[in-house]
Formats: structure tokens, C-alpha cells, sequence
């Protein structure tokens, strides 16, 4: 085989795609009719975290999944659900970890301790600096 | 007290250092686990998407045989690389039934043509909602279904080779 071809065939080669042809679901990105539900639908998806970008809110990610995300919220909410129901069912799926404000738990709990214990601490310093000036 | 605070910007330096070695040596895990495991498997209804092969309805399979479910694409790389581990899985005398997330027939016939069929099923998940009551989060996945209806493990990525054999472990336990 031509020693050349081989650079010349993987500067031709295209990269293989990986991502479904299919056009998601209408409601990943139409609002939905009644702005109050749609309102309730637009806070839930902002905690939503997106499962294949990781970083980003299903409300932030152009992810298929994503949209598919949004579009199962904005079904569920258009169907009279609570916005903290279709939480618990998608937590029921993906755990705590789907959601960006997770419930309190053992794990979460120094989150919520942590910054009233330091705060008693600085409390504690400033006492007892400012009596030893006073004294 | 002064003498020991001298080390405290090396302790401080050494700190960070060993949580950036570890970073590097062992990246953090991204992989997203299903939370239904254990649990039963959630009710599915998905209509055929090839000719001649059923669709997916869990109300009507018959329990007691543990069965693997495979999620899957035809524009999923991984999933051409894992079709011949599933053959095989299907030569041991495993029933797999699968969802085709986002798909169409003609690919989906063109990638079991091109691949091998190990499928008994195949559901059509166009709006990927079976794969996200599953708790999945990508293809290809398999979930393994035991003998009373309840997904007792969860396989992510591909299956490779030395994977068959913990599969059919695992079926073999779902029993």
C-alpha cells in the first residue's frame, strides 16, 4: 500500500455522526398556551439538570435530550400535574442528582449546617478579641 | 504555634497538589446510574418498528423468564460495536427485547441487516419517554429484567466481550 494514502484518507474521512435524524417533540421548544403553566413549567426545567451535559439546566441545553426533557415537563404540567410532582417522578428515575436543588438529607445537610456553624464560630473569635481589647 | 504555622502554606500547597494528581489519575466518574433499579419495571406500551418483530408491551410478557432490555440506536456507534456480544448473548438462550430510541424503520432495519438481529422485540421510543421512565440516560444501555418483572441490574455503554459472561451471571441470579 502507497505510503501517502493513509494521511490523505483520514484527511477525507468526514467524523462519524452519532446524534438521531429524528426532529424532537413540538414542546421542547414551544411554550406552552397557558402562561401560567407555562411559567411553573419554565421554573421546573431551570432545576433540571440536563443528564448529558451535565453542567447545564434542561432550560439552558440544546441536547436531544434535553428537549425531550422539556417536552415531557411542559406534557405533564399541561396535564395538571404539579411541577413537584413531575420532580419526584424524574428523581423516582435519576436519583437526587437530576435535580439542582436537592432535598435535605444527610449527605446535603453540612450544605445547609456548615454556614451557621462558621458563622457561630466568627461569633465566638469576635467575643472573646474584642474582650481581651476591652480588658 | 509560629513554628508549625511556617508549614501550614506547604501542608496547604501539598493539599491541592494530591487533589490535582488524584483528579488526573482517576477522573471523576460521569456516568449517570439509574435509580430504578430494584425497582419494578415501569409499564411499557411502544408500538413495532420493524415489520415482522413486535412492538414492546410489558403487561403482556410472561414472568418468569429473566430477560435482558437493551436500549439502543442506529445512530449510536457504540451500539454497532456491542451487536456481536449480543449475538452471542441471543446463541446462550437469552431473550432480548429492545427500545429504539429516536429512530426510524428503514435505519432501524438497515443497522439489524447490517449487524445481526439479536432482538425479539423492538419498541419504537421516538420521544424517548420509555427511556427516561427507565432512568436512562444514554445508548446503548441493558437493563436486566429478572423472572418477576424487576430490573435487578443495569449495564452501561456497550457490552464487550468480557461483559457476556457477567451478563449471563446476573441472569442466571434473576432466576
Amino acid at each position: 500500500m502507497k505510503r501517502w494514502l493513509l494521511p490523505v484518507a483520514l484527511l477525507l474521512a468526514g467524523a462519524a455522526q452519532a446524534d438521531s435524524t429524528l426532529p424532537v417533540s413540538p414542546l421542547a421548544y414551544t411554550q406552552l398556551p397557558d402562561p401560567d403553566q407555562e411559567a411553573q413549567a419554565k421554573a421546573l426545567m431551570e432545576t433540571l439538570r440536563c443528564l448529558v451535559c451535565q453542567g447545564q439546566s434542561i432550560a439552558d441545553s440544546d441536547a436531544d435530550m434535553a428537549g425531550e426533557m422539556r417536552a415531557l415537563v411542559r406534557q405533564r404540567i399541561a396535564a395538571g400535574e404539579r411541577p413537584a410532582q413531575v420532580r419526584t417522578w424524574l428523581m423516582e428515575r435519576y436519583g437526587d442528582y437530576v435535580t439542582y436543588d436537592p432535598p435535605l438529607s444527610w449527605i446535603t445537610a453540612p450544605l445547609w449546617i456548615a454556614p451557621l456553624a462558621l458563622l457561630a464560630l466568627g461569633l465566638l473569635i469576635a467575643r472573646r478579641l474584642f474582650k481581651g481589647k476591652a480588658a | 504555634m509560629k513554628k508549625l504555622l511556617i508549614w501550614l502554606p506547604l501542608a496547604l500547597f501539598a493539599l491541592v497538589f494530591a487533589l490535582v494528581v488524584n483528579g488526573l489519575i482517576e477522573p471523576s466518574d460521569r456516568i449517570v446510574r439509574s435509580a430504578m433499579v430494584g425497582k419494578p419495571l415501569p409499564t411499557l406500551q411502544l408500538p413495532a418498528i420493524v415489520q415482522g418483530k413486535p412492538g414492546i408491551d410489558t403487561a403482556a410478557w410472561p414472568k418468569g423468564t429473566p430477560r435482558l432490555l437493551n436500549v439502543f440506536a442506529s445512530w449510536c456507534i457504540p451500539c454497532v460495536a456491542e451487536a456481536p456480544q449480543l449475538l452471542k448473548l441471543k446463541q446462550a438462550g437469552v431473550q432480548i427485547d429492545a427500545i429504539a430510541v429516536r429512530d426510524s424503520p428503514a435505519e432501524v432495519q438497515a443497522f439489524l441487516a447490517r449487524n445481526g438481529d439479536p432482538y425479539a422485540r423492538i419498541g419504537d421510543d421516538a420521544a424517548m419517554r420509555a427511556q427516561l421512565s427507565l432512568g436512562s440516560s444514554g445508548v446503548p444501555e441493558t437493563f436486566v429484567i429478572d423472572s418477576r418483572g424487576v430490573i435487578v441490574d443495569q449495564h452501561i455503554g456497550d457490552v464487550r466481550a468480557e461483559d457476556v459472561p457477567k451478563l449471563l451471571a446476573a441472569l442466571e441470579k434473576a432466576k
